[in-house]
């Protein structure tokens, strides 16, 4: 994690609509301390080789039988993994807990690559419901649509959807960017807590409603805000940020970042910052 | 949780009874309870069909109360007397279940004193009355509905269905999907969601003379739709005044004789996927639906809240 007490960064992190407190919480102390880093061990992981390659088609399995065999060729080392026919099936790729390319030909159904921590994952067709939920690491791209629930509680890591996507993108956010390169739906980044917004294309009524914190930003027009949203002015931090996001997004090429409308929390939740501090990481 | 599904081929007929059986049979896990099939089948357009029940599946799973076979069979006596009174020509009479009927019959008068008068008769529902719909409605999943009833040979241009989970009324035919939009011949609708405004809006369509058969707060948007439409509204006018009219959270669908539509409350709580093609709609509330009969990759969205849409045949 970056240092955040330097005076610089601390600006530029207050003027995107994030907080730059020192995590000193309890949790924090608890959880997180350096000094037992080297004996941490993290259940379901696997340490694999991404020139090693596999196609997989799951067209005769269900999801239960889809990820154990994902899970399987994990362990047996492969780190590039290809899934043929999906045909949107729900919860594919599910709890994948470490680095791996996980590749998609075709479109999924609910709750695809949900939980996840650290792959990157593509997926050549449409999601539906709730992809990439309580996502807290690592980058999916969709080259097609997406359903509602779009990134729902996502905790960090990139989801990028190159199509449109439903209602309620980014419910509950509490990290990570969330980009968007089509239109989203009504109430997009309800209840948001931390973490990004990125939509090129138009946004349907009540965006940000019942936003705690977390930032917006939308290029195209916007049906309504949803109480306690509010527009704020776009900075040069702001601008440079989504330009390099968009770039590694591999969308919105020769799209005019500085037209775009940035949209945060208009209310102050008191002792909101000194709850859960390890909560905080994810949108740094 | 339901499970809602509609086809449509525009301008050739298919095999609508099996697709709609697949699309519903793939919904499975959101509703299994009871399964229904609004299907506009080819037929030839001369004579009405009239689906109606004399009882309920009192089989597993069922909330009605078990009646004797003998009692079914003097119900559907008392409907023959009454079309007889009615002047109603029947050409063709099936028995599909103990509790099922299919008549083909002749009747130029006003569906909805027709309707009435059958449905006087004790236990006695009218499924739906059209001149291509034929509307299926049981017990159990959608494999198992189509077989009872022999719904895999059905040819037609469209249909809709739904995979029921009950949580508003009971297990049993009278509150499963779709349902007829009586009094007009060939309307169906089916609905995922839940409907808030139920009570207020039954007390004032009765006041208007429409008629309920259940407790289920879908069976109101057929009923809403048919006010509208009686009172000279076209289906997209009718279903467009549904979003303000109608309070909760639902997505349905609705066809007539020549087109489906579909629309989606105002929080888009309800979920929908669509494709679209210049020869084929297809919808459903998750995506395998539309795999079952569409294996190969297609470009498919989620419609937006408060989005009606309607296509021609």
């Amino acid at each position: 994690m970056a240092n955040l007490k330097t005076t610089e960064k601390k600006t530029k992190a207050q003027s995107m609509g994030l907080h730059s407190e020192v995590l000193t919480g309890k949790t924090q102390q608890k959880f997180f301390n350096p000094d037992e880093a080297e004996n941490f061990y993290y259940w379901g992981t696997y340490d694999v080789d991404f020139n090693k390659r596999i196609d997989l088609d799951v067209n005769d399995l269900d999801c239960k039988e889809a990820n154990k065999k994902i899970d399987e060729l994990m362990s047996q080392g492969y780190g590039t993994i290809v899934i043929k026919n999906p045909q949107g099936k729900h919860s594919l790729g599910v709890g994948v807990l470490n680095k791996l390319n996980l590749i998609f030909e075709g479109s999924l159904g609910y709750f695809g690559v949900g939980s996840i921590d650290g792959p990157t994952v593509r997926i050549n067709g449409r999601v539906g419901w709730s992809c990439a939920e309580n996502m807290m690491a690592g980058k999916v791209v969709i080259e097609k649509n997406a359903g509602s629930c779009f990134g729902a509680a996502v905790r960090g890591g990139d989801l990028i959807c190159k199509g449109s996507v439903g209602a309620r993108t980014g419910i509950d956010q509490k990290g990570g960017t969330i980009i968007v390169g089509g239109d989203a739906g009504a109430f997009t980044g309800f209840m948001m807590q931390r973490g990004r917004i990125i939509i090129l294309g138009n946004v349907g009524i009540n965006l940000g409603d019942s936003m705690y914190d977390g930032t917006i930003y939308v290029g195209g027009k916007i049906g309504s805000f949803g109480s306690d949203a509010i527009e704020s002015p776009m900075t040069k931090s702001d601008i440079d940020w989504i330009k390099r996001k968009l770039k590694v997004a591999e969308i919105g090429e020769n799209f005019d970042v500085s037209k775009m409308t940035k949209v945060v929390a208009g209310k102050k939740l008191w002792n909101y910052d000194a709850l859960e501090p390890t909560e905080k990481k994810g949108a740094i | 949780m339901c499970g809602i599904a509609g086809l449509i081929h525009r301008g050739k007929s298919s095999d609508v009874g099996n697709e709609l059986q697949l699309m519903l049979q793939a919904l499975k896990h959101r509703g299994p309870d009871s399964t229904g099939y609004a299907l506009y089948a080819d037929n030839d357009g001369e004579n009405f069909i009239m689906r109606f029940k004399v009882g309920e599946n009192v089989g597993e799973g069922s909330t009605s109360v078990n009646e004797d076979d003998s009692v079914y069979d003097k119900r559907k006596e008392l409907v023959d007397q009454m079309l007889k009174n009615l002047n109603a020509t029947v050409v063709k009479e099936e028995k599909l279940t103990p509790y099922s009927y299919r008549y083909e019959m002749k009747y130029d008068q006003d569906l909805m004193e027709f309707s009435k008068k059958i449905e006087s008769i004790e236990s006695v529902e009218i499924l739906s009355i059209g001149k291509s719909l034929e509307l299926i409605k049981d017990l159990g999943d959608a494999q198992a509905v189509s077989e009872r009833y022999d719904l895999a040979k059905v040819k037609g241009t469209h249909g809709i269905g739904h995979a029921r989970m009950a949580t508003e009324s009971g297990v049993d035919i009278k509150s499963a999907h779709p349902f007829w939009g009586y009094p007009f011949s060939d309307v169906s609708v089916v609905h995922n969601g839940q409907l808030t405004n139920y009570w207020n809006n039954r007390r004032v369509l009765e006041n208007k003379g429409m008629r309920f058969m259940s407790e289920c707060d879908s069976e109101l948007i057929a009923v809403y739709l048919a006010e509208k439409m009686r009172n000279g509204a076209s289906l997209e006018e009718g279903m467009k005044d549904s979003l303000s009219g109608l309070d909760g959270v639902f997505t349905y669908f609705v066809a007539t004789k020549d087109s489906l539509g579909m629309a989606k409350d105002t929080m888009a709580a309800k979920p929908l996927v669509l494709y679209e093609s210049d020869d084929l709609v297809a919808m459903g509330s998750e995506e395998i639906a539309i795999r079952s009969i569409l294996p190969q990759e297609i470009d498919t969205y989620d419609p937006f809240d408060g989005e009606v849409k309607v296509w021609q045949i």
